[in-house]
């Protein structure tokens, strides 16, 4: 026993208590271990501090911190998945508050601190960063954003972002790139909090992504504790650097649990449960690092880093300003040697460990640096999550390939090099023009008049010009209607308004046959198989299906998922849960997603997100509209890690590249739409439509009631309230779907159907 | 108008119930659900949108529709012999007997017994400064009122309108809103009650809260 306990034996025994509690966090309590035990003598100890013999109290201290010793070896060496999650969830655990104290230099909250703040549960600050190179300081300005877990703040809601807490995120971001300085993100979330209110979570966790793609400043994110889209919110970033007893994951185990075990609203679910769906989500650093979905992870301590721990602020410190130098020096054109020094520094063994750096590196960019930094973030995220199979194509399948192939390179010198001469020139010749005009004008003038009065220019038969004729034509049915399967049925269905309107029940054949699963008196949808909008929505023979081969699988062997998956390809026919294909509407060429409900509810994995990607690029290079038709998706599929998750910052980022190359991108919802795909590359449309009697939204309403305590109107995911948030732009009608389609085709993108 | 109060008390006491007969909406094969005297519930949940206990299933061309209470109480007079049958549009299957609480009687009394001054329109209601500094003053005072007083303002889109007592005169009894409420039209506003019938009014409500059991 050293001096210093004896001085401050008070202390020690609370740190002891801390200790045994950290454990019974960790092994979820007291009864593992006989912690029990040893927590009541320290309480002992505690109370008769002043009784005890010097001797008997220091005995007893260091028989409990032997003991002590001995359990946090036994868990170090046996540390589940679910352990790891118990020591980031533990009270104990380090927040963004001291990371900001102890990693920074200096910083200013932005935004209101603590209770008074937008959103208490997102901190966002200007931060000084310094590095000492030979005995000499540079200062680094950054932004900090992150999630602020609090020290069991109730206000903090648990570091779950609110809408309008991702808002504030995506305000500073946007100064950050104003004034040139990196973004350095702390992800500790549980999870967004799941609230449709303006600006909407699914929505505003979009519109960060959208930006975070090009926002044209370096990020670099750190993850402690990565739930799903609340973590991806702010956590696009050119590395991502975890720490290792963190957890990324796609749900939390216990909601995995749930879904797994089919566990009713308000039942328990059995702590096994937990413990399998922990371990089969691949959530911890090691399995990402695998995964490929971060980048490097940032040793702590064997069980996790606490708030005291200030050799892992240091480390972490050091990682975060070489992470930025590492993302800052691949954009120069110049780095090699750059480069090496700070390879070679990063190798060093952690004992002999130093913060100090060997070169300075300033962080500003310029204007091409910025641009080779969007190209590096593009090509980051389109290598990731890569976790679908490819089945082997056939000759007729490759052919179709090879054509394509060379379309695309006939695209790129149609809309590439001619196109961009041809508008030069064009645009030369309008302004000459132009001028010109001016000048004959009051010459040409009066001849002109003459010149009309005497032959007058011909109208059509009954005086329309093509547009006028082609618009007409959409009120046509021009081919036989396709009939859904479910008419077949001779029976009679209730419409679920028919208490409020007093709808009539409704003959099944009639109902979808001659109304299309309308309800005549009020309008309500019923579901319709995504084969009627195959059949009904497009042009007839127009629909050309590519990248079939393209298959879901299961990239983290998840127990059961393989016959699950088995089931459905064989009930579907069909490979994943979405359908990319060429098709037309009243002869205009357009590509489409289309997501449906059938295959695994339209969830989407590593195949969805690949197709999707594809079909966006195929839409960029043929210069052609973008329709996602959202049949059905229930968000992420769970199956597939964080190798899902990735999906939507990746599909964002191509839907952004797309976007900002000129093209019409048009998303439309049916039936339900949630979580994960809306909350990004459906999200970021600038126009989404629902389909009546759709619903749209971030989380359920059992995840809503589970995690805010509250409940929901069981209207509050309609496509009506949707509109009045003004999460989508518009409701179509089905039976109007192909009309409408047309005339935002034809309004919403221009005389080209592409802007650029 | 001339009600005999303690009629009325009598009525209520040996009868504190409300019955509600549920007849078919339409044609079809009833599947009965419940037993006579079984307790049901009506709708719950803060938007009523928790159905209420399954009373019987109606069979039409296939189509099952669930029929569920719209109120709590128990069934009574069930017809257990439609159970299986076809029967046709209109047919009581069963009664169900909600018992009234004490609230709910005084509701109904003050009712029949209190004249309404109901809601001109949807908006916010006030009571004039006068009336609200007059019940600020002394809470136990009556408020009397007779016709063309200026009792209420009604105030919508940043525009107040004076509202006028019509009515028989009487005793402000009841306010049914809080101030600056937002009141659907047609809702109650004001019960008056007359003068002379005040007392035994009062004396009523006294005993239904005291005496009766819930």
């Amino acid at each position: 026993m050293d001096q210093k306990r004896l001085l401050d034996s008070g202390k020690y025994i609370t740190e002891l208590a801390q200790r045994i509690n950290y454990l019974a966090d960790i092994k979820g309590g007291l009864e593992w271990g006989s912690l029990q035990e040893l927590l009541d003598r320290v309480q002992n100890l505690r109370s008769k501090l002043f009784d005890l013999k010097e001797d008997e109290l220091f005995v007893e201290l260091e028989q409990i911190e032997r003991r002590l010793d001995y359990l946090e070896d036994r868990v170090v060496q046996d540390l589940s998945p679910i352990e790891i999650v118990n020591i980031v969830r533990s009270p104990q655990r380090f927040t963004l508050q001291d990371i900001l104290e102890n990693c920074y230099d200096s910083y200013t909250e932005l935004g209101g601190e603590g209770e008074c703040n937008i959103d208490p549960a997102v901190v966002v600050a200007r931060a000084t960063i310094t590095r000492r190179v030979k005995n000499r300081l540079y200062y680094h300005q950054v932004m900090v954003i992150g999630h602020e877990k609090g020290y069991g703040e109730e206000f903090r809601n648990g570091g779950c972002a609110k809408p309008w807490g991702n808002e504030k995120a995506l305000r500073y971001m946007k100064v950050a790139e104003i004034e040139g300085i990196p973004i350095h993100s702390y992800i500790f979330t549980p999870g967004a909090y799941p609230i449709e209110d303006y600006p909407g979570a699914a929505q505003q966790i979009a519109r960060n992504l959208f930006r975070m793609s090009r926002l044209k400043v370096p990020i670099v994110a750190f993850i402690s504790e990565g739930g799903s889209g609340g973590a991806e919110a702010i956590g696009l970033a050119d590395i991502r650097l975890m720490a290792s007893r963190g957890y990324y994951s796609v749900i939390s185990p216990e909601g995995a649990a749930a879904i797994e075990g089919r566990i009713k609203e308000g039942g328990k679910v059995p702590r096994e449960l937990v413990e399998h769906c922990a371990a089969q989500l691949k959530m911890t650093a090691e399995d990402n690092l695998k995964l490929k979905t971060i980048d490097r992870i940032i040793e702590e301590p064997p069980l996790g880093a606490r708030r005291g721990d200030y050799q892992f602020f240091r480390r972490l410190r050091y990682e975060m300003v070489r992470a930025t130098d590492e993302v800052v020096l691949q954009t120069k054109s110049f780095r090699t040697f750059r480069s090496y020094a700070l390879k070679r520094q990063s190798q060093e063994k952690e004992e002999d460990f130093s913060d100090e750096f060997d070169i300075h590196i300033k962080w500003s960019l310029t204007d091409s640096e910025k641009k080779r930094l969007l190209e590096l973030r593009s090509k980051k995220y389109r290598a990731m999550g890569k976790g679908y199979k490819e089945l082997r194509q056939t000759l007729q399948s490759r052919l179709s390939e090879a054509v394509e192939s060379l379309k695309q390179n006939y695209y790129d010198i149609r809309y590439g090099l001619l196109r961009q001469h041809s508008r030069q020139v064009q645009k030369l010749i309008e302004e000459v023009s132009s001028e010109g005009s001016v000048f004959l004008k009051t010459v040409t003038e009066p001849v002109r008049v003459a010149y009309d009065f005497v032959f007058p220019k011909p109208k059509s038969e009954n005086g329309l010009n093509q547009q006028d004729i082609l618009r007409r034509s959409i009120f046509m049915q021009e081919w036989e209607q396709y009939i859904s399967p479910l008419a077949n049925e001779d029976k009679t269905v209730s419409c679920p308004n028919a208490e409020k309107y007093g709808c009539k029940d409704l003959w099944v054949p009639d109902l979808y046959g001659e109304f299309s699963g309308v309800c005549p008196s009020c309008g309500h949808h019923f579901p319709l198989e995504y084969q009627w909008y195959l059949q009904n929505l497009f042009d007839p023979g127009s629909v050309r299906e590519f990248n079939k081969h393209i298959v879901s699988a299961n990239p983290l062997k998840f127990q059961g998922f393989d016959e699950k998956l088995k089931k459905a390809i064989e009930r579907t026919g069909r490979g994943s849960a979405i359908i990319t294909f060429d098709a037309s509407v009243f002869d205009i060429k357009i590509v489409v997603a289309m997501l449906y409900s059938d295959f695994r509810s339209g969830t989407v994995g590593s195949a969805e997100g690949e197709k999707f990607i594809r079909a966006c690029d195929r839409a960029r290079t043929t210069r052609r509209p973008f329709l996602a038709y959202i049949h059905t998706t229930g968000g992420i599929r769970i199956h597939e890690g964080t190798l899902g998750v990735i999906q939507m910052p990746r599909c964002t980022l191509v839907v952004r590249e797309y976007i900002d190359s000129g093209g019409l991108y048009i998303v439309v919802y049916d039936n339900n739409s949630y979580a994960g795909p809306v909350a990004s590359f459906l999200g970021c449309s600038p126009y989404q439509v629902g389909i009546r009697s759709s619903r749209i939204g971030f989380a359920g309403p059992r995840v809503i009631r589970e995690t805010t305590g509250a409940d929901v109107p069981p209207d509050y995911h309609s496509a009506k309230n949707a509109l009045k948030r003004g999460h989508i732009q518009g409701i179509w009608d089905r039976r109007e779907f192909r009309k409408n389609l047309f005339e935002a085709l034809m309004t919403m993108g221009g005389p080209h159907l592409y802007y650029k | 108008m001339e009600i005999n109060l303690k009629d009325l008390l009598k009525k209520y006491k040996s009868h504190p119930y409300e019955d509600h007969e549920i007849r078919t909406p339409h044609t079809g094969v009833v599947h009965i659900n419940v037993e006579d005297g079984q307790e049901v519930s009506g709708p719950t949940g803060l938007w009523n949108h928790r159905p209420g206990t399954l009373l019987y299933v109606l069979e039409r061309e296939g189509n099952p529709k669930h029929i569920t209470s719209k109120y709590t109480g128990f069934v009574t007079k069930l017809r257990k012999e439609l159970d299986g049958s076809f029967v046709q549009a209109g047919e009581p299957v069963m009664l169900i007997r909600h018992r009234l609480n004490k609230e709910e009687i005084i509701d109904r009394i003050l009712r029949e017994v209190l004249y309404i001054f109901p809601a001109p329109q949807r908006a916010r209601y006030f009571f004039t400064p006068e009336v609200s500094a007059a019940m600020e003053k002394d809470k136990k005072k009556a408020i009397n009122l007779k016709e063309g007083d200026e009792i209420l303002i009604m105030s919508l889109m940043k525009r107040d309108t004076l509202l006028s007592y019509e009515g028989p005169a009487g005793v402000l009894y009841k306010v049914y809103f809080k101030h600056g409420d937002l009141m659907e039209q047609g809702t109650p506003l004001l019960g008056i009650c007359s003068p002379e019938r005040l007392p035994f009014v009062e004396k009523m409500i006294q005993r239904i809260r005291t005496e009766w059991d819930d």
